[in-house]
């Protein structure tokens, strides 16, 4: 399965230039206030070898996570440098490796799973949904589930129906998980550092097509990598970055565009190209939400549009709409409306037909400004 | 069809006996007491392949225990586990009293199973982890849990331990050894791995213990299970309870016609030992050595418990719409309560009058833990405060959470 995805992520543009061999990784910097470019999967990857090198109780598995170091090579050298007893292969049951990490949690371990593709989570739901979720609260307390749940996630990457999906609904709906999907190399370190060090189960979705380059739906446009962003300049040290605050991507006037992942780039080149004056809210955590970043930019603008690549119907968007209506309805000019994928299966051929681009992004805002919905 | 063959025919297995049925035990195949060999505990799968299939008893039908597998226990032990025994199944007959009073809207019993959670919860320490199904009270009551704590759960009243979150018996008990349980079947064995694996991680000197039903290992968290204990050799005991029926299937269902549930065991290379499970002494010896094979990291080892649910599934069942009425009266492996009994009196440790004396003193312990528990209240009459419906989502409340709290007007 993952050769098939690295065939079709080669053919995508990305190629291995782009990522910046020259680059130290954080695990050998001398020292912690030094900054290194980093694109997300080297940011990743040393948020965890920083927290495996402070806590012992830190593990990481999954399968191919070990020796291989993942077949995104997020987990490259944690078992070269911290042990075969604490980054290991697991065999190809997700539902296995989730619940054994649910066991470790409740001994007192934190550990951190990689699902090689959001799209193969199914098989763990219930372990995550009915145990993980509810384990602090049906037992008054006595246990918990401090565990992170990491996959790359999302499309962009002619990965067909079994290495696209964003399922991240799937989890927000479910009272007692955080949800954290980071669109930057600076914010992925951060935020997988707080998830690592949350005492609740996170589900961490890494946006695959953002891994080696700020990604904005131009795909016949060359890719441009990681290093000419200031959100890929990175910390080698420790930092945390909040869970439950969005960050401004860009602030603007005339409308708020709620996104996270892939498509707070597709939206920043969506506003770009519409010509309109758009505050770009990266949400980075679903659950907990920064209702009041959302809440503080609607009212200011008057207008939003919310862009996510999950199918539309039940998605987030549908949630965040809703609460956006009910705070701001009578600061909107507008209706609140939504670019998503559509309601149909990730489909292999049409990739850019599904995948919500800039164009999309950009009629979307342009009907919002003249009033009407689209 | 395009061959010449006879038509296929697609078989749905039944069992030997329905309602109005005389019970028809013939399918059993049941080793004689003190037949089956006890291998060293550090024989490897492959040298003990027949333990899968045989049935190991130490108790013979005249009370003695006899064999390689007799523990040998003293009688202050076998008299504890009388005990805990008499006293579970008191504690079941009030509570199931109890659910018939309109008391509380749930309860499970145990009966007949009483030995496999009262022997496996006195050999194991508080300080190994449990994570049993609903039917392991036995556990706690060996422990000596407070009967008043597990009743606050049953009525879900303010001094219920977990705050009202459960379905009555869905208890949990950190310092008792005891995982919060599941009514999801079967989560709870890869997690009891996960748990053993932390503690070999850590070089700790701790293991696990976990239990199913017969009907919940088709679920495929059994198999991951039994694969991440075998690749990882985890610190493990995953028992199995063949209590022959789950709810209304009979074991056949979950695949108990062409093998044995312990025998599951053997394609993930894990040791399997198949147990009387109505004979306190032989529970007591197989989980000994899967514990001394567990602590000494030789791994997990597989033990099938064959007993019979004696009651029904829960309140909400009626087994005589499914199964012969008098199956478990004729159960040709007896009843692990009247078996120790035997014994004790076979050693002259124990008679009747014991017996009667005890059971009394059960009586009134569950019943002074009953009156004292209901005067904090039955369920619907005391509960704990609204407001703790809002706690422990998230270790910190969000601001959803806030927000319908204060909805509530709590």
């Amino acid at each position: 399965m993952s050769e098939s995805f690295s065939e079709a992520d080669r053919t995508d543009g990305i190629e291995p230039d782009m990522i910046d061999e020259n680059n130290a990784p954080a695990s050998v910097a001398s020292e912690a206030a030094a900054v290194a470019p980093m694109n997300m999967i080297q940011a990743l990857n040393s948020a965890l070898h920083v927290k495996m090198a402070e806590d012992p109780d830190v593990l990481s598995f999954g399968e191919d996570a070990g020796y291989f170091g993942g077949v995104f090579r997020v987990t490259d050298q944690l078992q070269q440098k911290h042990g075969l007893t604490r980054s290991f292969d697991t065999p190809i049951s997700e539902c296995g490796l989730v619940a054994a990490a649910i066991g470790m949690g409740a001994y007192g371990l934190r550990p951190v799973v990689e699902i090689q593709f959001a799209d193969y989570i199914y098989p763990a739901y219930d372990q995550i949904v009915s145990e993980a979720a509810k384990m602090r609260y049906r037992s008054g307390g006595q246990f918990t589930s401090p565990i992170v749940v990491r996959s790359p996630y999302g499309g962009g990457i002619f990965g067909g129906q079994t290495h696209s999906q964003s399922p991240e609904a799937l989890f927000t709906h479910i009272a007692g998980l955080k949800v954290v999907i980071p669109s930057n190399p600076y914010d992925a370190k951060g935020l997988l550092t707080a998830a690592i060090e949350d005492d609740d189960p996170v589900i961490f979705f890494e946006p695959k097509r953002l891994y080696n380059g700020p990604f904005d739906g131009w795909h016949q446009k060359p890719v441009s990598p990681w290093k000419t962003q200031d959100l890929a300049q990175v910390p080698t040290g420790k930092y945390v970055e909040p869970i439950g605050k969005a960050r401004i991507m860009r602030e603007g006037n005339d409308v708020t565009i709620l996104c996270y992942g892939t498509m707070v780039w597709v939206s920043l080149a969506g506003a770009e190209h519409a010509g309109v004056d758009a505050e770009v809210i990266d949400l980075r955590s679903l659950v907990p939400l920064d209702i009041e970043t959302i809440e503080a930019s609607v009212k200011k603008t008057g207008r939003c549009v919310i862009v996510h690549e999950a199918p539309k119907t039940s998605g987030y968007g549908g949630e965040l709409s809703a609460l956006v209506q009910e705070r701001c309805f009578y600061h909107l000019e507008a209706p609140v409306t939504r670019v998503c994928g559509w309601d149909t299966p990730y489909p292999h051929a049409f990739e850019w037909e599904y995948f919500p681009g800039p164009e999309r992004v950009a009629t979307a805002l342009k009907a919002v400004m003249t009033g009407g919905s689209r | 069809m395009t061959r010449n063959t006879k038509p296929l025919s697609l078989r749905v297995p039944e069992p030997s006996g329905r309602p109005g049925d005389a019970p028809d035990f013939s399918h059993l195949k049941l080793d004689a007491a003190g037949s089956v060999d006890r291998p060293p505990v550090d024989a490897r799968p492959v040298q003990m392949l027949d333990l899968a299939f045989r049935l190991i008893r130490v108790l013979d039908d005249e009370g003695n225990a006899i064999g390689p597998w007799n523990p040998r226990l003293d009688a202050e032990t076998l008299k504890k586990g009388l005990k805990a025994m008499i006293l579970t199944r008191a504690f079941d007959d009030r509570m199931h009293r109890a659910h018939r009073q309109g008391k509380t809207s749930f309860y499970m019993k145990c009966t007949g199973e009483e030995a496999i959670a009262v022997a496996q919860g006195m050999i194991l320490s508080r300080e190994d982890m449990g994570f049993p199904t609903y039917r392991q009270q036995g556990l706690l009551i060996a422990r000596g849990y407070p009967l008043v704590d597990m009743m606050n759960q049953i009525y879900s009243n303010a001094s219920d331990p977990i705050k009202g979150r459960q379905l009555p018996i869905m208890y949990s008990a950190r310092d008792y050894g005891f995982f919060t349980i599941s009514g999801n079947l079967g989560t709870q064995v890869p997690q009891a791995v996960g748990w053993a694996m932390a503690s070999a991680y850590k070089g700790d000197d701790k293991i696990a213990i976990t239990w199913i039903g017969d009907g919940a290992t088709a679920e495929g968290d059994f198999h991951n299970a039994l694969t991440f204990a075998s690749v990882y050799r985890a610190p493990v005991i995953l028992n199995i309870v063949n209590n022959q029926w789950a709810i209304s299937s009979f074991q056949g269902i979950a695949g108990g016609l062409e093998t044995t549930f312990a025998s599951k065991a053997i394609g993930y290379g894990l040791p399997a030992l198949r147990v009387d499970g109505n004979d306190f002494l032989a529970v007591w010896a197989a989980t000994q050595w899967a514990e001394e094979r567990a602590r000494s990291n030789q791994g997990a080892t597989v033990i099938e418990l064959f007993t019979y649910r004696g009651a029904p599934h829960s309140t909400s069942d009626d087994p005589s719409r499914y199964r012969p009425g008098d199956e478990h009266e004729k159960w040709p492996l007896g009843d692990p309560i009247a078996r120790l009994k035997q014994h004790l009196i076979a050693l002259g440790e124990w008679s009747d009058e014991a017996q009667a004396e005890a059971e009394a003193e059960a009586v009134a312990q569950v019943r002074a833990a009953g009156k004292e528990s209901e005067a904090i209240g039955t369920l619907g009459q005391s509960r704990p405060s609204v407001k703790t419906m809002f706690e422990e989502v998230y270790a910190t409340e969000d601001w959803r959470l806030v927000e319908q709290r204060r909805e509530v007007g709590v």
